[in-house]
């Protein structure tokens, strides 16, 4: 990831990223002294109030994210953050697990990872129907069995388990 | 026979089914169909945490439910999340919850919105007692004494107790009020805590439960002045040389006019139909014959009303109309 | 010596053939409660505790403290394969022990991991047997104000070493602390940085954190560098354990600090956490690689699970002594002896001797068979990492999914762990140092918690934390420690002066 700016794969610029990071994490500064001058940022007789110490992370955050951006700002750097090919991979991994938290709430843990596994595997592995039907059914149960019934963890559940009876 | 049984027992589940389906209350009585899911607003290992585990265990040792007891911490926001969660559980049986003052104390103080009404009353298990506790090596043999110094001390005083603006503190300014004198309220993490700080000095005294700071008594360490009961604790078991709880007075009696108890009780989730409550009422009904029962009551020196129905959610109430007096006197409410 | 006939007592009381088979058992749970996210050491003994009703109360703490045992193996397996920390104390376990696994030197992590947790724990374990009536007396001295020196210094000792750029590091560390402060302050009680929104309530916890931050990133930075361990085509050696402890013996000085660290943060009692993370940030100071700590260095893993284990065992101490419990796991601990009526305090040494000197040796025999269990693994667990990534990435994210909703049984917690994920993915590739993060979401409320207690009882005012010589001793070290690479680099001017 070093040195790809004269190379043919292009991608977004580290700089780039690098001031949104600062930018971000700038405004979670803000935030955090907002939060903390609601929950009183005084010194009484009783000692610091809730948001005193949060008042001051905040500022700190504020402070360190304000040199940050002024560092990438000025950084003369002209490297890639990543090539597109990369972070095509990347987001690979990031979609399909973000559809994977989206459905939780709604089909139960079980089933939503049943289909994050063959997804995965299928998609990503490719990998024959017979291993994928085998490991995607195999992991839920055991993981069922498990917290389920051994440790008597209750899991997020939907229409499936509703059915069973769970 | 056998048929007519058979006979019977279709038509008992016929109706259970019609029942669940109709409004109208069902002939037979309700038993859970799946696990029972036990909400502690509180963390791992802290007394309310101790005695639903140990129901968990009774009920599974002496087979008093055909379904599992599930037992689930949600400590978070001073048990505010635990008491959300069974508020939005409408109409789900199958979740029980126990309550320590905080049933009273979380929404006031931080204005998380939920309230005692929002939950179906089932019964108080028993009573947690309060003793006010001074270090061994303390001047103070009395509780006049100790009231006195800490005039005189003009709010340097600092007592310890768990949580912020929870029962300990509570009982804090409740002293405060009827006696006059001002102390430092200091808040630890857990009652472990606060009794190891009484002992090493850190403050000067606290308001632990019986079981938090036996053993230092027993050791020698800490000094009981006088118990936030209204008649002193049945029992006669030798601790510290020739005293056992019994021979703690109330605080009354000593000129304190402050009394304390904390609800150990259970709620279901709202919209609960009077054969489920009954069905748990019935449940701890056995729980509290159990040995294990009587154990931990003894261990913890336990005040062991049982109450259910009206004469519970009326106590209840008194309870949570007492807790906003004083918590609004001290200026606990939440200011949003 | 009597503790001496005490403790043969309480090792016939614990070679009971059926306390032998609880003590195995119980190490058996222990490592899959560590090993699995989500059943932490806490939870996993809370939820056997009721198992344990029918035994008798020597047996029953038998089988827990097994469990806690093999929970405190277990948190070493997954950091070091997956660098996802099971539990707070083996964050600083995937510094050094994950890019060793990334190089095809998982064996020798594991098996560093493993024997340093047990070097660590039998040390406590002599050090409760020597002297406990001592260091339950040493514990007592511990107000607010020491407790909060206790943790500036562990925060000084890690602080103030990393490569990255200052800024980065306490931009990533004030962050650490903002979140815990999140939800409840428990100073107050009342809600702060919630904004009205009830899922806030609970606050951030940590493992949430780590997770995403550690377990998820870690699984994007794998895929961007294209799907495949670094260290897949390693070989499995059935002989590794031995080769790795003929190694061993040469980070002697590092084992034995780590120890007396260990023990110092358990019984104070700030815990193992802070004593790991301490105990990494000093051997990476003192020693001669420790510029290459971090790529993978075998004694960057000895430091911090040495003292980790070192802590949870000695912390057990001010748990039976004096009632307090060391940590989360030691609370439920507690939770336990109370319900089989035995009374956790100064008199249970006194009253309960079969009982306490049966958990003492429990202590030494349960080491030993955890030590061995777990050895007998490592062969196995290298083989875990040459599982194609594509079958072991999504069966990885579905534990962590698991892990991080079972901390409060929220799916809202799922959501987070994946948003930490990709905020970890992107702070890594822009430089920001994670530990620094983690460490202040780990201990930050605590930190606050006895800073607040101590200026409470000072009346606001801070000399508090130089009021006696205990509490101005530790702070003493806490900043030269914090200034340590300054002061190095002065004292070296001065000394070349002369010569100039």
């Amino acid at each position: 990831m070093s040195d790809h700016a004269s190379g043919g794969d292009a991608g977004p610029s580290h700089r780039v990223v690098e001031l949104g990071v600062a930018a971000v994490m700038a405004a979670l500064g803000v935030v955090v002294i907002i939060g903390a001058m609601r929950a009183g940022i005084g010194w009484g007789a009783e000692g610091p109030k809730a948001g005193f110490l949060p008042f001051y992370f905040g500022l700190f955050i504020l402070g360190a994210s304000l040199i940050n951006f002024i560092q990438a700002w000025f950084d003369p750097g002209r490297k890639l953050f990543a090539d597109w090919s990369q972070l095509r991979q990347v987001m690979s991994v990031v979609i399909p697990t973000t559809v994977y938290v989206a459905i939780i709430p709604w089909l139960g843990i079980y089933v939503s990872s049943f289909l994050l596994i063959a997804v995965f595997m299928r998609w990503l592995g490719q990998y024959g129907w017979r291993m994928v039907a085998l490991l995607s059914v195999a992991v839920p149960v055991l993981a069922f069995v498990v917290f389920e019934r051994w440790f008597m963890v209750p899991l997020p559940k939907g229409f499936l388990e509703e059915l069973l009876g769970y | 026979m056998f048929n007519a049984r058979i006979c019977a027992r279709s038509f008992l589940g016929a109706a259970l089914l019609i029942g669940s389906f109709a409004a109208a209350p069902a002939v037979a009585a309700w038993e859970p169909t799946r696990p029972v899911e036990f909400i502690i607003p509180a963390g791992t290992g802290g007394g309310a945490d101790i005695m639903a585990r140990t129901i968990q265990g009774i009920v599974t040792k002496h087979n008093l439910m055909k379904q599992p007891m599930v037992v689930i911490n949600k400590a978070g926001g001073a048990g505010g999340e635990g008491f959300l969660d069974v508020k939005n559980s409408r109409n789900n049986p199958h979740k029980i919850v126990i309550t320590l003052s905080n049933l009273f104390t979380t929404p006031l103080a931080t204005g998380i919105p939920f309230s005692y009404k929002d939950l179906t009353p089932v019964a108080m298990l028993a009573l947690d007692e309060f003793i006010l506790w001074v270090n061994a090596s303390s001047p103070h043999k009395t509780v006049k004494d100790f009231l006195a110094a800490a005039k005189a001390a003009n709010g340097t005083f600092k007592m310890g107790g768990t949580g912020s603006k929870q029962e300990d503190q509570i009982i804090t300014e409740a002293i405060q009020k009827s006696s006059g004198a001002k102390f430092i309220y200091i808040p630890q993490s857990g009652g472990g805590a606060v009794a190891v700080q009484l002992v090493g000095g850190h403050i000067d005294s606290t308001v632990n439960n019986p079981n938090e700071a036996v053993s230092h008594w027993r050791g020698g360490s800490v000094r009981p002045l006088c118990v936030f009961d209204s008649k002193p604790l049945p029992y006669d078991e030798k601790i510290a040389g020739d005293l056992g709880w019994n021979s703690v007075p109330t605080c009354k009696s000593q000129g304190l006019d402050t009394e304390y108890l904390m609800l150990r009780g259970i709620f279901m989730s709202p919209g609960a139909t009077k054969d489920q409550v009954e069905y748990y009422i019935e449940l701890f009904k056995k729980v509290r014959a159990t040995p294990e029962w009587a154990d931990l009551m003894k261990s913890g020196a336990f005040n062991q009303t049982f109450m259910v129905g009206d004469e519970y959610a009326k106590w209840v109430a008194v309870e949570e109309k007492r807790h906003q007096d004083l918590m609004k006197d001290a200026g606990f409410l939440a200011s949003q | 010596m009597e503790e001496i006939g005490n403790l043969f007592t309480g090792f016939a009381t614990v070679l009971r053939p059926f306390n032998i088979m609880v003590m195995v058992l119980g190490i058996v749970l222990g490592v899959v409660i560590g090993v699995l996210p989500g059943l932490g050491g806490a939870n996993g003994v809370a939820i056997l505790l009721p198992l344990t009703f029918s035994m008798s109360p020597t047996s029953a703490i038998i089988m827990l403290s097994c469990i806690y045992w093999g929970a405190l193996f277990g948190g070493a397996i997954t950091s070091i394969l997956f660098n996802i920390p099971g539990e707070p104390w083996s964050v600083a376990t995937t510094f050094d022990g994950h890019p060793m696994a990334q190089q095809g030197k998982a064996g020798e992590a594991l098996t560093a991991a493993f024997t340093s947790s047990f070097v660590g724990a039998l040390f406590a374990v002599v050090v409760i047997t020597l002297i406990a009536p001592l260091v339950a007396k040493f514990a007592l001295q511990f107000g607010p104000a020491e407790k909060f020196a206790v943790y500036f210094l562990a925060f000084c000792s890690f602080v103030g070493m990393s490569k990255e750029p200052p800024s980065k590091t306490v931009a990533a560390m004030m962050i650490g602390f903002a979140l815990a402060s999140v939800g409840l302050d428990s100073m107050t009680g009342q809600l702060r940085l919630t904004f009205g929104i009830e899922t806030l309530l609970t606050g951030f916890d940590f493992l949430i954190a780590v997770i995403g931050l550690f377990g998820i990133g870690e699984i994007l930075l794998t895929m961007e560098e294209g799907l495949s361990f670094k260290g897949k085509s390693a070989k499995i050696n059935a002989r590794v354990v031995w080769e790795t402890w003929k190694e061993l013996p040469r980070y002697w000085v590092t084992s034995l600090r780590s120890c007396i660290i260990g023990c110092w943060m358990g019984v104070t009692p700030a815990g193992a956490t802070p004593a790991s993370f301490m105990s990494y940030g000093i051997a990476k100071r003192l020693s001669k690689r420790g510029r290459n700590f971090g790529n993978g260095e075998i004694e960057g893993v000895v430091a911090p699970e040495t003292a980790a284990h070192a802590a949870g065992t000695s912390a057990l101490l001010p748990m039976l002594a004096l009632g307090v419990p060391g940590s989360p796991t030691a609370a439920v601990l507690l939770g336990g002896l109370l319900i089989w009526g035995l009374q956790p305090g100064p008199m249970l040494f006194v009253e309960q001797k079969d009982f306490v000197w049966g958990l003492i040796a429990s202590m030494y025999l349960g080491n030993i068979v955890g030590l061995i269990i777990v050895l007998t693994t490592v062969p196995l667990l290298a083989a875990i990492l040459r599982i194609p990534f594509s079958i072991i990435a999504p069966i990885i994210l579905v534990l962590c999914a698991i892990g991080a909703y079972t901390v409060h049984n929220s799916t809202f917690d799922v959501v987070m762990m994946l948003v930490f994920g990709v905020v970890g993915y992107l702070l890594k590739k822009c430089n920001y140092p994670l530990a620094p993060l983690v460490l202040a979401i780990v201990l930050g409320d605590k930190a606050e918690e006895a800073f607040r207690q101590s200026l409470l009882a000072s009346q606001g005012s801070l000399g508090i934390f130089w009021s006696n010589g205990l509490v101005g001793t530790i702070m003493a070290l806490g900043l030269i420690a914090l200034f340590w690479t300054a002061i190095q680099t002065g004292w070296t001017r001065l000394a070349a002066k002369p010569a100039v």
